[in-house]
């Protein structure tokens, strides 16, 4: 397959994904698309690191799900300890630091 | 004649891959059918547990009962609760059984039977794609709308992360006494080596047997849905054809889970001392058992109150002997030769893999069910620190063996002996922390004797 | 023939469940369609000959991440009106950041290459079946150039752990 292929789905990805975080409420949504964000970059990296035959694309793809695991298990404690506290997960209504 | 490009193309692509599409579709439609022998063994052997005989009614010795239940699960009313999400509550048993029937796929009950074939990270598919059951179990639990479901769910799911770990582990201590992920080089690392892992890493087979029964919700590790406790868990709201799809998810996900520990312990289709030649013999033992079981048919004909069932027992008996023929017919017949390794080492590994249910089912109709809580601290606070210990320890001796010279056998025998001091001291921290935790309320026990 | 099929199915796949997914108003709806865009990324790397990470794709993110983000949906579930006002002025905002990425990446590669003597060096890639082991490429690299990283990213989840668990943790009021 000729690169360019996957380069245009992982940025149709990553767009989308930017659409996601940009306009959803829900924070949870948004760290879903934030995930989808990173699953964009790891195609890019696989892709290319097929195609010059080097595999330390495929290592630094390794590297980004797990810091997306990591990621995804701090900013859910976040959510979860804001919830407890104002039984919300809209992002307009996390307004603590509006005056 | 010339054909079109596609059409070409697709014959192409059905000439090369034909082997492993039939393969496909005999999982497909064979697995739920030998998910529900493996129930009615079950029943029968419970029964043969508590002194009694079982399903006998449907069918001679009651053969034809899954038949029957899965009749009666097809035209049971489909019932959908209220507010359940529609599309997650069709879509969960659904991920259930295709995850378990995917992960058969790169399961090799012989050097030639595979349909992954040589896929590169073998056992880490089986193992990965079978933990997709997970998905069916929440999203099942969820979509049903009641507290039972979300409940079961929850515990369900905790359950199965936390063992998953652990038996993750374990493989990962095979898996550095193997050196590959293939599964063909799993056991042919087995056959160089001449003796099965279990024998090396016997700790590792053990913790993955405890997280193997966590892990497809087994007893005593049932707590998600035993009825007692949840009514049936996640399944609760699920009926009909539904609910036979979890499980029979359930008890395919039993022979993947076994599948999985006969290639990486018991030397998958090898049999028992592979390399040793003056035990060649052994290699008569697969016609010998299966003519004995026709033998045993024979012997208990006899024994038949209604005329029906001594023509069926003499109808299995010949059945066993034919194929007992047809096992042994490689073993004389030098051009036959060549199926020797395909037959027999699908005998073994399907003798095994029976083994290891069996073991399994033994294990539910003997031990009480452990209880929430205690099933929690027994994966995160004695499994996972013993399975970590393990992979040292097998590190260890591997390092002895190559690097020092030390003999294999003692350098294992060292390294699990280590292990199991391990193990000992965190049961003892366990126990230590019970007895603390009750002793309080122990103190001010009745004196039994007092007035 | 077969990679193209293999190609074209997972990348529709991918692309219309993630479009799917920042549209539905239902986030287990949208979690659901998640796992999907995670698989089809899966049979991308599958395609690509990266076994492993396809693997590990599986196993951590749709086996791990998205049941832990199941999870939180079903704790914070709120059932709240789904008729709310929802980002009107951020959705243009949206499109035109996504249009201005699209077209300036796409003006890139395409431009790029008739630039004479300093187009994209992007050579032929290897033919499948030369391929070495990919899971044993893969340890080589990763445990001798990149052993570093690797201890760093172990640390990095240890911290993530215990950071997680502290947020999460109900505070036992005095």
């Amino acid at each position: 397959m000729p690169p360019a292929h996957y380069l245009f789905l992982s940025l149709a990805l990553f767009l989308i994904g930017a659409i996601g975080v940009i306009t959803r409420r829900n924070v949870i949504v948004v760290l879903m698309s934030i995930e989808l964000i990173l699953n964009a970059v790891n195609i890019n990296l696989v892709a290319f690191s097929r195609i010059f035959g080097d595999v330390s694309g495929q290592v630094f793809a390794l590297f980004i799900i797990a810091d997306a695991a990591a990621e995804a298990a701090v900013g859910l404690g976040i959510i979860i300890a804001f919830f407890r506290n104002r039984e919300t997960v809209l992002a307009d209504e996390m307004d603590l630091l509006k005056w | 004649m010339t054909l079109p490009p596609g059409l070409e193309a697709i014959l192409t692509f059905l000439q090369n891959w034909w082997v492993e599409i039939v393969c496909g579709v005999v999982i497909v439609a064979v697995v739920p059918l030998i998910a529900g022998y493996v129930v009615l063994v079950e029943r029968k052997l419970m029964a043969d547990m508590q002194a009694r005989l079982g399903p006998m009614r449907v069918g001679p010795h009651g053969l034809l009962q899954p038949i029957a239940d899965a009749l009666k699960l097809l035209i049971k009313e489909d019932i959908i609760p209220d507010n359940a999400d529609k599309l997650i509550f069709w879509l969960a048993p659904v991920i259930s059984m295709v995850a378990a029937m995917t992960s058969m796929g790169a399961i090799a009950f012989g050097p030639a039977f595979q349909v992954a074939r040589d896929i590169n990270v073998g056992i880490l598919f089986v193992v990965g794609v079978s933990s997709l059951g997970l998905l069916g179990i929440i999203l099942g639990g969820w979509a049903s709308n009641s507290h039972y479901s979300i409940i079961g769910a929850i515990r369900s799911t905790a359950q199965l992360v936390s063992y998953e770990t652990a038996a993750g582990l374990a493989i990962v201590g095979a898996l550095l006494l193997a050196g590959t992920l293939r599964i063909r080089a799993i056991v042919d690392a087995q056959q160089q080596l001449g003796v099965w892992f279990i024998f090396l890493t016997p700790v590792a087979f053990f913790i993955y047997l405890v997280a193997s029964i966590a892990e497809t919700n087994r007893a005593p590790f049932d707590l998600p849905e035993a009825e007692s406790e949840l009514v049936a868990g996640y399944m609760t709201e699920y009926s009909g054809f539904r609910w036979s799809l979890y499980f029979l998810g359930e008890y395919a996900n039993m022979i993947v889970v076994g599948s999985v520990a006969t290639t990486l312990f018991l030397g998958g289709w090898l049999r028992p001392f592979p390399n040793v030649h003056w035990l060649d013999w052994l290699d008569f033992l697969p016609p010998l058992i299966i003519a004995g079981v026709g033998v045993y048919c024979v012997y208990r004909a006899g024994k038949q109150p209604v005329e029906i069932q001594i023509w069926f027992m003499w109808a299995v008996a010949l059945a066993c002997f034919a194929v007992a023929v047809i096992f042994a017919a490689p073993l004389f017949v030098t051009s036959l030769k060549f199926i020797l390794p395909g037959l027999h080492g699908a005998f073994w590994f399907l003798l095994k893999v029976s083994g290891y249910i069996y073991l399994f089912m033994w294990l539910r109709f003997t031990l009480p069910r452990y209880r929430f809580d205690q099933l929690m601290h027994l994966g995160w606070y004695i499994l996972i620190p013993l399975a970590i210990v393990n992979v040292l320890s097998i590190g260890v001796a591997m390092i002895l063996e190559s690097e020092f010279g030390w003999n294999r056998w003692f350098a294992a025998l060292l390294t699990s002996l280590f292990t199991l001091g391990i193990a000992a001291f965190l049961v003892n921290l366990y126990d230590k922390r019970t007895a603390a935790a009750s002793s309080p309320a122990t103190a001010a026990a009745t004196d039994p004797y007092a007035g | 023939m077969l990679d193209s099929i293999a190609f074209y199915f997972f990348a529709g796949v991918a692309v219309l469940s993630a479009a799917l997914m920042v549209t539905r108003r239902n986030a287990v709806h949208s979690a659901v369609l998640l796992v999907t865009t995670l698989l089809a990324t899966a049979g991308i790397f599958l395609q690509l000959r990266a076994e492993f990470i396809f693997i590990t794709q599986i196993i951590l993110y749709v086996g791990g991440i998205m049941v832990l983000f199941i999870f939180v949906i079903m704790l914070v579930r709120l059932d709240i009106a789904l008729h709310h006002i929802r980002f009107r002025l951020q959705r243009w905002v949206a499109l035109f950041v996504a249009l201005a990425l699209g077209v300036e990446i796409t003006v890139v590669f395409l431009f790029a290459r008739r630039l004479p003597g300093q187009g994209l060096l992007i050579q032929e890639p290897a033919p499948a079946d030369k391929l070495p082991p990919n899971t044993e490429e893969l340890a080589r690299s990763l445990f001798s150039s990149y052993l570093l990283p690797f201890e760093i990213a172990s640390v990095l989840l240890l911290v993530a752990m215990v950071g997680a668990v502290v947020m999460a943790k109900k505070r036992i009021d005095q």
